[in-house]
């Protein structure tokens, strides 16, 4: 069989995803010839964990994805260090900076994004390049330099209060920097939270040393010193990181004539403009939102292999409920779908406990969850993800749906059980039968066990049948 | 019935143990049955029965080979039973199709030690090892139900249970994590992820003792735990703390059962939580481990000795020349006589009556129509059999549907050993005589033999005659059992196999100087996560899984005789949450049916207000329209054959 061409450009989470789930569905290549092009010089590694590469809990090769030696085993040919100048839909070839080029049957974006610096004066030098001391986090590369930069116990800021902004922030921290996140919003990840979770979080964020300039943005950025705001107050900073958002990686796509609006636009098949020309991940615009977090990524990559490869030509990618969680160690967020959402037919759930920071925010229309807020409420947490992720109708319960396992009912004692409640579970006693033994002159727990076979199996109602004896010893005639 | 102070168990009897001598007694057969020209059984000498077998696998493999007379076994069968199962088939059948119910039961969680330790033996240590642990992990198993005394071992350890359900197992437990039905291989790797993001990996073990790390994080490092989260629904904060239990503990020990094994990836999931052990630095060292509690009675031995489709005594492979050689040097015959590797579990029995599967057979100590899965259709290739015969106590369902019953004796009236979940062989001696008219299973694999023209003395049938003959069969294999001898065990020796020769003192603690492999390394096997079979839809929206409740044994077919058992839980229940009950109509103590894509069961409604919205839960020891089989799915793990009992679609209906 001929295999087709595919090339992917990009060896990020989207396009190393789509090669193995290529070769998932095509060990021994004989359906789809696969090149991969990744301008990084590294082999493909997973984002998602730079965080913790930052926070020092891993290494840089510890979240490598796959490397050369995979490519060479799964028969991809993968090109790293060099990128894609031009894609030629017309010739049906890509042109590399190392001036080969490479033909396509298919063509699969995966460029990504790029972080995005503010305006802030000083943060770009003359020739726009970053400044000294300045540095996004978006890269492994990226990562190693703010570790580089960030000496122990050395000021740090961080720009920008996003889930990924806070991530570095937490990260630095554990580290021994004393950081401060400049945010131009009023409250922290304002597109995921509402205001008074927002403080909550970052009410939290600050026992772990961490402090904020809220709705402040940063005028001016003095080099080796830090940063001048706008009410004019002045953030020390060794070294400041930029995570201020991302921008879809679209100049390839925009040059090549592909329809773009904040992405490449793309159809529920993944296909750009050009149908021979499918983008997926950060670079993508589907049905009008982009990416920037990997489980929708993989979830397109997936669709794109079942297409490349043939093997699901009815695959179709319509969407992901996005989950959004805070991966900073002692902070445990989760924030998902509209939590602004105030509109008279939703049922809104609120649970705050500033103390001991917990949050929880539940928007629920139709017994479904539409939005959720839950901050230090962890079991709560994984249980309402997993019914918004599916859909599901939400329990009668909702004070247990808001709260999870804090929920509890102290057991009745002895006196309040009904006579069916089941004491001895490996030989089926009842409190009435005990009862009942106790009455007929069995009245010790070893009285007991013979006569009823209580305790005689695993021995954990031993307690139980105890009381019941001091009960029974105690309580007065009926 | 007297408990004996013992190790396992410490003197302690679930109520199953207290009642087991009515079954001695009570509704047990006595008398061959022969169907009749008139459709019914009919008793009959023993004779008649064994001769009418005979003649009738003599023709059906004179027409249609030997192939096409099949057996099919059990793991609570003493060892000496199993081993002559085996060779029967092979010896005086010729058959390569042979296979047993602990394919249902062990195959997952034995795959999974023989890749990574090169051995398979349940727990590598005594139970008694698990008295002073600081942290179990059981992975799947609800023990204060399933084996109530064994959870006296676990009484000073903090327990994390992992199970949908909440479990009295999980209620007892210091955590309890409760994955969707079908999503623990996520959990071990989120879990494995948090290892190692919080250091808690011993580095130094896995470089010293293991080998096949590096790919392993390679998937595990995509399974960061929130991420493993939301697909198991279980906190990442809680994966987290589970590990920091394990790795804090100074003595650990992580424990799969049924819960986590029966699934079509049942073998990848063991796999993952032997990872996770490993990382921990926990198998193969004294005072920490890795173990599966086994289930049947004979669950260890069962798996040992040659009732399994591709094996031989001594954990042998079938398709291993030397073991071949070897074997058959023992049997007196030619190793190229011996057939090869037969069908699994599953495939044998639904490939009955078809053209290319077997056109009879022959069960023993197995209930196939109540605990296979997809049981309709099994019991449907049963009906389609030109000859099927049952040697087993009771009336059981599959032997309701046979030409041919044959009454067997039970565990009190025979000699034999039981080979129990650590390993020990345990000799079981006879303590009162079998009724009238009751032979043992070896007496029927002899008067069969000989009836198909085996020399007698090659099918003996006393228990320490088949054992000796065992002693030599096993020799040299993985499970050796040449050292172990009666009048040792009857000396009270705690033997736990491999036992090499007779002044070996056995084996309790497995692995402590290296691992079953010529490097003596532990092998990590790269395993990812693929989730159940088949997947949830409008029509089937919930997850139903499988498995037992305290008063029954497997398919019921003893204890549902027992009246006191049978008061405490008479029918078949479907668990659910009073919600999802509410939505489709349903009350407490109603009848729902509970329907999936091959089936479905009528079963009693329960509410339960602690079981995930997503799941219900039915036990499968009831027969007829009460089976739970019907609906669940024969999907096979590729490495084991393991059917996937513990998860498949469901929705609930109104029972009308």
């Amino acid at each position: 069989m001929n295999a087709r061409r595919v090339v992917v450009i990009g060896h990020g989470m989207a396009g190393s995803r789509v090669a193995s789930e290529v070769r998932r569905r095509d060990p021994l290549g004989e359906r789809v010839a696969l090149t991969v092009v990744g301008a990084e010089p590294h082999p493909a590694y997973n984002r998602v964990l730079l965080s913790a590469v930052l926070a020092g809990a891993l290494k840089p090769d510890e979240v490598t994805l796959q490397d050369s030696v995979w490519a060479a085993d799964n028969d991809v040919s993968l090109l790293t260090g060099v990128s894609v100048v031009r894609v030629n839909r017309s010739l049906r070839c890509v042109s590399l900076s190392d001036g080969t080029s490479v033909a396509y049957d298919a063509l699969v974006l995966a460029t990504g994004s790029t972080a995005w610096i503010p305006p802030t004066d000083g943060l770009l030098g003359s020739d726009g390049s970053l400044a000294s001391g300045v540095v996004p986090f978006r890269t492994v590369d990226d990562c190693a330099a703010i570790v580089s930069l960030a000496r122990p116990g050395a000021p740090v800021a961080v720009l920008g209060g996003g889930l990924l902004g806070l991530e570095a922030a937490r990260g630095l921290a554990g580290r021994g920097n004393a950081v401060t996140v400049v945010h131009p919003v009023g409250h922290l990840m304002e597109r995921q939270l509402d205001p008074a979770a927002g403080a909550m979080l970052a009410s939290t964020l600050g026992t772990l040393g961490i402090e904020f300039r809220l709705g402040r943005l940063a005028t001016e950025y003095v080099p080796g010193d830090g940063l001048v705001l706008d009410d004019g107050s002045f953030v020390p900073a060794d070294l400041v990181v930029v995570s201020a958002g991302v921008r879809p990686d679209v100049a390839l796509a925009s040059d090549a004539g592909l329809s773009v609006d904040r992405g490449v636009v793309v159809d529920d098949a993944l296909r750009t403009s050009d149908p021979r020309v499918y983008a997926l991940g950060d670079c993508a615009q589907h049905r009008g939102s982009v990416g920037g977090l990997v489980q929708p990524a993989w979830e397109q990559a997936s669709v794109v292999a079942d297409l490349l490869c043939g093997t699901n030509p009815a695959s179709r990618y319509s969407g992901t409920p996005v989950v959004t969680r805070l991966k900073a160690k002692g902070v445990e967020l989760t924030a998902l779908g509209d939590v602004h959402d105030d509109s008279p037919d939703v049922e809104l759930l609120r649970f705050e406990d500033a103390r001991r920071g917990r949050y929880a925010k539940l928007v629920l229309r139709s017994d479904r969850v539409v939005g959720a807020i839950m901050l230090g409420a962890p079991d709560a947490a994984a249980a309402v993800a997993q019914l918004y992720d599916s859909g599901s109708l939400v329990p009668e319960d909702r004070l247990g749906l808001l709260l999870g396992r804090a929920v509890g009912v102290a057991s009745a004692g002895p006196a309040d059980q009904p006579d069916d409640a089941v004491v001895c579970r490996c030989n089926t006693v009842t409190k009435g039968a005990l009862v009942s033994a106790w009455e007929s002159g069995a009245t010790s727990v070893p009285g007991l066990a013979d006569a009823t076979r209580a305790t005689t199996g695993c021995g954990g109602c031993k307690g139980a049948v105890t009381r019941i004896t001091e009960w029974l010893a105690t309580r007065q005639p009926a | 019935m007297r408990p004996r102070e013992f190790p396992t168990n410490r003197g302690g009897l679930c109520q199953k143990g207290w009642t087991s001598a009515s079954l001695l007694a009570s509704d047990r057969l006595t008398t061959p049955l022969l169907r009749g020209s008139d459709g019914t059984l009919q008793p009959a000498s023993w004779d008649e029965a064994l001769s009418f077998v005979a003649q009738r696998i003599r023709e059906i493999q004179g027409e249609s080979g030997p192939d096409s007379v099949a057996v099919f076994g059990g793991g609570g069968l003493t060892n000496e039973k199993a081993y002559l199962l085996g060779k029967f088939a092979r010896v005086a059948l010729k058959t390569s199709q042979i296979d047993y119910n602990g394919r249902f039961c062990m195959s997952a969680a034995a795959a999974a030690g023989n890749l990574a330790f090169g051995l398979d033996r349940g727990m590598p240590f005594p139970v008694t090892d698990v008295d002073t642990a600081d942290a179990v992990l059981l992975a799947g198993s609800n023990v204060h139900e399933t084996m109530p005394p064994f959870s006296q071992h676990l009484s000073g350890a903090a327990v994390i249970v992992v199970d949908p359900r909440r479990t009295p197992t999980a209620e007892a437990a210091a955590l309890h994590l409760a994955p969707r039905p079908g999503t623990d291989l996520a959990l071990a790797l989120g879990m494995l992820h948090a290892a190692v993001v919080e250091g808690q990996v011993d580095a130094a073990y896995v470089r010293s003792r293991t080998t096949g790390f590096d790919a392993v994080w390679r998937i595990a490092a995509q399974w960061w735990p929130e991420r493993a989260e939301l697909v198991t629904g279980v906190a990442a904060a809680d994966q987290r703390r589970a590990v920091r239990m394990l790795a804090e503990a100074s003595s650990a020990y992580v424990l799969t059962a049924r819960g986590t094994e029966q699934h079509s990836r049942g073998t990848d999931t063991v796999s993952g939580w032997i990872n996770l052990a490993l990382a921990l630095g926990l198998p193969g060292v004294r005072g920490s481990g890795f173990g599966c509690l086994t289930g049947q009675g004979n669950g260890q031995g069962g798996r040992e000795h040659g009732q399994k489709a591709d094996q031989l005594p001594g954990y042998r492979k079938i398709d291993d020349p030397e073991a071949r050689a070897h074997v058959a040097g023992v049997w007196g015959v030619s190793p190229a006589e011996l057939p090869g590797p037969g069908r699994s579990a599953y495939r044998l029995l639904e490939s009955l009556g078809t053209p290319s599967g077997a056109r009879g057979l022959l069960v023993f100590g197995s209930n196939p129509v109540v605990s296979a899965p997809r049981a309709a259709r099994v019991t449907d290739r049963l009906a389609s059999l030109d000859l099927l015969v049952v040697a087993d106590f009771v009336l059981s369902e599959t032997a309701l549907l046979a030409d041919v019953v044959l009454p067997v004796t039970q565990w009190a009236e025979e000699d034999g050993t039981l080979t129990n979940l650590e390993g020990r062989v345990l000799l079981r001696q006879r303590a009162v005589p079998p009724p009238e008219g009751v032979l043992s299973d070896t007496d029927v694999l002899a008067g069969l033999a000989v009836r198909l023209g085996q020399p007698a003395e090659r099918f003996p049938v006393a228990a320490e005659e088949i054992f000796e003959e065992l002693r030599l069969a096993s020799a040299g294999g993985k499970a050796d059992y040449s050292g172990v001898t009666y009048a040792r065990l009857r000396a009270g020796e705690a033997l736990y196999w491999p036992v090499p020769s007779v002044d070996h003192p056995g084996t309790p603690r497995m692995f402590l100087d290296g691992f079953a492999f010529p490097d003596g390394l532990a092998r990590f096997v790269a395993v990812d996560f693929a989730g159940p079979a088949e997947v949830v839809d409008s029509s089937f929206p919930l997850w139903a899984t499988t498995g037992r409740v305290l008063q029954h044994y497997q398919s019921g077919a003893q204890t549902r005789r027992v009246p006191e058992l049978m008061d405490a839980v008479p029918e078949v229940f479907v668990e659910v949450h009073p919600d999802v009950a509410a939505r489709a109509g349903l009350d407490d103590g109603s009848l729902a049916r509970v329907v999936s894509r091959r089936g479905s069961v009528v079963a009693r409604v329960r509410f339960s207000p602690s079981i995930r919205l997503d799941t219900v839960f039915l036990p499968f020891h009831f027969p007829g329209a009460g089976r739970a089989n019907l609906i669940t799915n024969p999907a096979l793990d590729p490495i084991s054959e393991m059917p996937e009992f513990k998860v498949c679609a469901a929705r609930l209906e109104v029972a009308s």
